[in-house]
């Protein structure tokens, strides 16, 4: 088919969690006809298991779909699929970069939502025309009219022809595919110019290396061509490039304003760092493309073979997801307490809990993650300026000038209900309050300097609970800034557990501390002996509880019958020790050191 | 003929290498129901397998069930063996645990069967019970040395899910002992027995000389036995399969002539072992080193030396020269051992 820049449209789906995204995509891919439903898996675009369970897509892709519009002309649609979470900002930036447009999908019952507005706001920053579409028509609470009006009065789009659809049942499909031709512009850009393709996502399979996901904006890029990477200054043999349908089809080249894949042997993604410019080595373009940056991990953590698990395992399935992912950062580590291991960066929370779950699925691997963590810097006496980012790399405080941690820039939107709410928190975590913004007379964004530490401590579960999951958070980072910190250890039966440390601010210590040996008293199960836990600063104890000794642990009636069960039961705790590191004597479970962070309902 | 003794029919070829030693007839309360239905089943039993080395009969009985000539029945029947379900002396805390009989109910039973000529009889008791304390407790001990019984099973009260126990247990109805006070009754208990010739030869049963339980020694020692009725439970073949709990399905099963097993699991080599191993220490006898090179060709020491040192170290096993043991701690520990044991 001989493609026609006009009749290209380049378009992402942004929506509020759960107003209908990947079920839009689907539809879109069954109408144009790319996959019968049968072939379609659910939600096609969101292919790994993790993604599709928790709802939320974090690998992007992209799709062609081919859509005979009323005008009788055929179109290309490329839908570049865009995750979910600010912990992906950067990369959710770049592949909208990639776009023209954006279809922005509203739910009919629930109207503007926080993820509805950051979406926008993003999609605004890329200069993309935004596509109203209003959902979920079908449920009895829909008012798609209201919602019409709201999205024009908050967000200042006309919605007059917004398509009312049902994702769900399929309705109303083939006007948003007549938005998408009429709304988003086409690509511009000269086939002949010196080549500018934008990465914007890229995949390691074993037999062809790495995959591109790119958008040509300049230029024509096909095999046999010589490429470098303007950022990475690697250059490479284009063996490959084509389109995305259902599978990867090949094509003799990609023009400007197409968006389809390249390979060139590339071993390490690494080396395609999303946001990079491919040029051609041999008439290379004067000036990459904007907006590159080299993400850099913000949250570290250390994560370790659990009891019975090989080292060399860990190592090698980090390695796998490292060539998947350029952003994950790890280097061995050492710890008293849990023996060798690994200390790992990630881009935030979410993006630390995702690879602690694909190690633990795709992997099978049983493995204990310690409290995450941030950059510190550390300026000594002598001078020296020491970046750590284990607690246990502290040099002794008498060798220390002054401490540096993090600050990030954070914007939380919220209903103005819970503005006293979220202050209250803020406050308590050591934030200095910004300045404040009226969105609408109900909803704000309330901007912070917050300390990062506290970020990642349970920021995210204090602010979800204290605003029944209304107020949104994004943040980042803004620079460092000193302050008075201190290192906490945990001692579990008289011995110090490095894996337990934390740098605390010092107005924290006291508190911290006295939680974390609670929590620990709940997860640590109770052991032949009385085990106490300790917290303690510099040295100095500052709190103090006690794990009871077991004293039965016993099964009184074991007959015929009673055997299996009793097997199960010995089975069950079995299970459990394989999820448990011995420390001295003491058998501590893994969620010991995460549950240290977790948000405490009460407090 | 009833279904159960079609169930007892249908093992007789599949079992026809079998001799049987011991039999039990227990679950529910089969001293409740007409005497002619036990006498029938035991008849069929000893048509039905090798009977010539059979030794012990026992009947599990409660005693606000029994009359004198139910007794002559199971007498006349060849049960030679009483297992009476008492718990406590104490009327009140019978009461509160839901027990139909009272103390003078058992005292009753309990001369009964001796003037018909029983000599080997047990008492199920219990501790940890509801507004039970160590006199209560210590009390209803002495009353039944006192009658010089043969064999005494003491059980510390487990609370299970899905039983009213536990519903009254959540409620906060219950005055328990605390865990201190119950393991204190535990090992007093061992103390008082101990002192009047009982030997603790299992995890919480006692006996007088010669007087074990024959029967569930057999299932301490992983030997092979046939459950049948209802939710039986058995171990043959290198298999655990347990019947159907539920009436109609067993019933409709023994009707087509087919077994009414609902789930097996195959005990492999390894799991044997785990099982004599776990099993053996809930003996006094402990973990026999010969008996286990002989049953299974290795040294115990092959898989489980780090373990037996471990707890050695721990103060929950003792290793004598041919045997590995519970130390008084490790009584009151036993899983956190056994689950070590496990393949």
């Amino acid at each position: 088919m001989q493609i026609k820049q006009e009749n290209i449209r380049n378009f992402s789906i942004i929506a509020h969690i759960d107003h209908g995204k990947s079920t839009l995509a689907d539809r879109l891919i069954e109408n144009t006809g790319m996959l019968t439903t049968r072939e379609m898996q659910e939600q096609v675009l969101d292919s790994m298991d993790l993604e599709r369970e928790r709802g939320i897509t974090i690998k992007l892709k992209s799709i062609r779909l081919i859509y005979k519009a009323a005008d009788g002309e055929d179109y290309i649609l490329n839908l570049i699929d865009t995750p979910g979470h600010v912990d992906f900002n950067y990369e959710v930036s770049r592949s909208l970069a990639a776009c023209e447009g954006a279809i922005l999908v509203v739910d009919a019952t629930q109207g503007v939502e926080a993820q509805t507005l950051a979406n926008v706001y993003l999609a605004l920053d890329q200069d993309l025309e935004i596509v109203p579409v209003i959902n979920k028509i079908d449920l009895p609470s829909a008012r798609p009219n209201e919602v019409k009006k709201e999205v024009e009065d908050i967000i200042g789009i006309d919605c007059q022809d917004a398509p009312l659809i049902s994702a769900k049942e399929g309705l109303n499909i083939d006007q948003v595919l007549e938005s998408i031709v009429k709304n988003v512009p086409r690509p511009t850009g000269d086939k002949n110019a010196p080549l500018k393709a934008l990465i914007f996502d890229s995949y390691y399979d074993s037999y062809k290396g790495v995959t591109c996901f790119i958008r040509v904006k300049e230029g024509t890029i096909k095999p046999g061509m010589n490429i470098k990477m303007m950022a990475t200054g690697k250059t490479f043999e284009v063996i490959e490039v084509g389109i995305n349908t259902s599978r990867h089809i090949s094509t003799k080249q990609l023009e400007a304003g197409e968006v389809g894949y390249v390979t060139a042997s590339i071993k390490n993604v690494t080396e395609t760092r999303v946001g990079d410019t491919i040029t051609d080595v041999d008439n290379p373009a004067k000036e990459p493309l904007p907006g590159y940056k080299k993400v850099l991990p913000m949250v570290y953590c250390g994560i370790y073979p659990a009891e019975g698990e090989d080292f060399n395992t860990v190592r090698d399935a980090l390695e796998k997801l490292q060539v998947n992912d350029a952003s994950l950062v790890f280097e061995p580590e050492t710890s008293v307490a849990l023996g060798f291991g690994f200390r790992c960066g990630f881009l935030g929370l979410l993006h630390m809990e995702i690879i602690q779950e694909r190690l633990e699925r795709e992997f099978d691997l049983n493995i204990i993650t310690t409290a995450p963590s941030v950059i510190y810097k550390i300026k000594k006496n002598d001078g020296e300026i020491l970046e750590i980012q284990n607690p246990s790399n502290l040099p002794p405080t008498t060798e220390v000038e002054y401490m540096e941690e993090p600050i990030v820039n954070a914007s939380i939107m919220t209903p103005t209900d819970y503005v006293g709410a979220i202050m209250e928190l803020c406050q308590n975590k050591r934030g200095a309050f910004l300045n404040m913004e009226y969105l609408e007379e109900t909803r704000v964004v309330l901007h912070y300097e917050l300390p990062l530490n506290e970020v990642i401590y349970d920021f995210f579960d204090a602010l979800k609970s204290k605003t029944r999951g209304y107020a949104s958070l994004d943040y980042e980072l803004k620079g460092y800034k000193r302050s008075e910190l201190l290192k906490l250890d945990i001692l579990i039966n008289g011995e110090l557990v490095d894996a337990f440390s934390l740098i605390v601010h010092e107005e924290k210590a006291y508190e911290r501390g006295r939680t974390i040996a609670e929590r620990l008293v709940d997860v640590i199960p109770r052991h032949q002996f009385a085990v106490p836990i300790q917290a303690s600063v510099g040295g100095k104890i500052i709190a103090r509880e006690t794990i009871r000794a077991l004293r039965k642990d016993v099964l009184a009636k074991c007959y015929g019958g009673d055997i299996s069960r009793k097997k199960k039961l010995l089975e069950k705790q079995k299970e459990g020790k394989k999820r448990m590191r011995s420390i001295g004597a003491v058998d501590v479970p893994q969620e010991a050191f995460l549950s240290v962070l977790k948000y405490d309902e009460k407090k | 003929m009833s279904n159960l003794n079609k169930e007892i029919s249908m093992y007789k070829d599949i079992l026809s290498d079998f001799t049987l030693s011991t039999i039990f007839i227990g679950g529910g309360t089969p001293s409740s129901i007409d005497t002619v239905y036990i006498e029938k089943t035991l008849e069929n039993v000893y048509r039905t397998f090798d009977i010539r080395k059979l030794n012990e009969v026992t009947i599990e009985i409660n005693p606000g069930t029994l009359n004198r000539q139910k007794i002559k029945s199971y007498k006349d029947s060849g049960i030679n063996r009483i297992s009476l379900g008492l718990q406590s002396l104490n009327d009140n805390i019978l009461k509160t645990i839901g027990r139909i009989h009272s103390s003078k109910d058992f005292f009753d039973s309990f001369h009964m069967l001796r003037e018909e000529g029983f000599h080997n009889i047990n008492v199920d008791l219990m501790f940890g019970l509801p507004g039970q304390d160590l006199p209560t407790l210590e009390n209803t001990l002495i009353k039944v040395i006192d009658l010089d019984v043969d064999h005494i099973s003491l059980y510390g009260l487990i609370i299970e899910n899905g039983t009213l126990i536990k519903n009254w247990y959540d409620r906060g109805l219950l005055d328990l002992p605390n865990e201190d006070l119950e393991r204190l009754m535990y090992h007093k208990s061992l103390g008082l027995l101990k002192e009047n010739n009982y030997e603790h030869y299992e995890v919480s049963n006692f006996s007088k000389a010669g007087k074990e339980c024959k029967h569930n020694l057999t299932y301490w020692k992983v030997e092979p036995y046939l459950g049948v009725g209802l939710n039986s439970h058995s171990n043959l073949f290198n298999k655990r399969f347990w019947n159907h709990s539920k009436l109609a399905s067993y019933n409709k099963l023994i009707e087509s002539h087919i077994l009414p097993v609902e789930g097996e699991e195959i005990i492999d080599k390894n799991m044997e072992i785990a099982e004599y191993c776990i099993m053996g220490l809930r003996l006094k006898s402990g973990i026999n080193k010969n008996e286990y090179l002989f049953r299974f060709n290795e040294k115990i020491d092959n898989r489980y030396r780090k373990i037996i040192d471990k707890h050695v170290h721990n103060n929950l096993i003792k290793e004598n020269y041919n045997s590995i043991t519970l130390t008084n701690k490790g009584l009151d520990l036993s899983n956190l051992v056994e689950v070590d044991f496990m393949p």
